[in-house]
């Protein structure tokens, strides 16, 4: 039998994409001295956004005034890391035969519930990830390699409460 | 010596190039990995998929091991690497808010960008509720202003807190991480799924 559907590859390997991300998480450290992240991206563009459309509003907020600096808060390492991780996703994905529109669900539920849930759980996210000063990359992972206390902590109450929670929204993914 | 950017070996606008490198690298490892897709992520907490089990501890196992033997070889001053600071009550709190994040929305920040860069539309809706949830971190900071400073305990180690040397405390982390694939194989055995 032959096939001319074009199937998507398979994932590689956990433990070789483990190693693989500790690789470059170690050449994060080394070349810049710091771990990866992604949460800072989203404070950054927020900050950003905010001094461009209300100048006013910025400079009379407590938080704005507070980290307020010359230079652009778009111009960080982590804007450009994570602009590097769309760049790099695409690729993969190209490679990969993975580049697809779609909205990704169990059959369970409808679309309109998936993305009602993507929106509650990435304004939860948003919000604990500046309240614990980094998200699973940059809390987490990046701060257990530096064997980090807080990272540790952050760690332990992400994937606590997720497992806590997984009970009440397993209609969402099973 | 590194880290390069301290030692002047490279410049600031050339640390901003690597920044765009390394995430280049972190994103194309993530999405090999199978991140970029919320259920394989979520499998994880229902044991039907223990990959992000098993690539996170790996990861951070090698990220580990890799500093250590760099200090060891005098290839790295790990004075000068961050070592993120502790406040005990925000660290859990704002992990408990992200568990909760992680579990509704089948991401977080890192995965979503690489979901994202594949064409998932619940990425994007994702990121959008993430800059949304920041915004109203931002906004509202005098609120939370003393949760978020409470209990500031500097910049310990694991190795600190417990009186154990760095490389015996890895050597520990590694045994657990062990136990725990060996568990998140079993429970993909217990728990099998069909294709999703």
């Amino acid at each position: 039998m032959t096939s001319t559907e074009k199937k998507p590859r398979s994932y590689i390997n956990p433990y070789l994409g483990g190693v693989l991300l500790g690789l470059v998480l170690l050449a994060a450290n080394l070349v810049s001295g710091r771990g990866l992240g992604a949460s800072g991206a989203v404070k950054d563009t927020v900050v950003a956004t905010v001094k461009t459309v209300a100048p006013g509003h910025y400079w009379n907020t407590t938080y704005y005034k507070e980290n307020a600096s010359d230079s652009s808060p778009l111009n960080s390492w982590l804007v450009y890391q994570v602009l590097g991780v769309f760049v790099g996703g695409f690729l993969s994905g190209i490679l990969s035969g993975r580049m697809k529109w779609k909205v990704e669900h169990s059959p369970k539920i409808s679309s309109r519930r998936r993305l009602l849930f993507a929106l509650a759980g990435g304004v939860l996210f948003g919000y604990g990830s500046q309240l614990g000063r980094g998200c699973t990359s940059g809390s987490a992972l990046s701060g257990m390699a530096v064997l980090s206390v807080g990272g540790f902590v952050t760690m332990a109450a992400i994937f606590g409460t997720a497992f806590m929670l997984a009970y009440f929204v397993r209609k969402n993914w099973i | 010596m590194a880290p390069f950017i301290v030692y002047e070996i490279i410049s600031e606008n050339m640390n901003f190039l690597m920044a765009f490198i390394i995430g280049i690298g972190f994103g194309f490892v993530l999405e090999q990995s199978g991140f970029s897709s919320s259920r394989k992520l979520a499998g994880m907490f229902y044991g039907y998929d223990t990959t992000v089990l098993k690539v996170f501890f790996t990861a951070a196992i090698v990220g580990m091991l890799g500093l250590l033997f760099s200090s060891l070889f005098g290839w790295v001053n790990l004075e000068y690497v961050f070592v993120n600071p502790t406040f005990l009550w925000s660290a859990i709190v704002g992990g408990v808010i992200m568990g909760a994040g992680f579990i509704m929305g089948g991401f977080c920040p890192g995965t979503s960008f690489c979901a994202a860069a594949i064409g998932k539309i619940d990425a994007f809706v994702f990121i959008g509720g993430m800059l949304l949830g920041a915004f109203i971190f931002t906004e509202g900071y005098p609120l939370w202003e003393r949760l978020y400073h409470a209990e500031y305990l500097g910049y310990p180690t694991m190795s600190e807190l417990l009186g154990i040397a760095p490389g015996v405390l890895t050597f520990l982390i590694i045994l657990a991480a062990l136990a725990m694939f060996w568990a998140g194989e079993w429970a993909e055995k217990k728990f099998p799924r069909e294709k999703y």
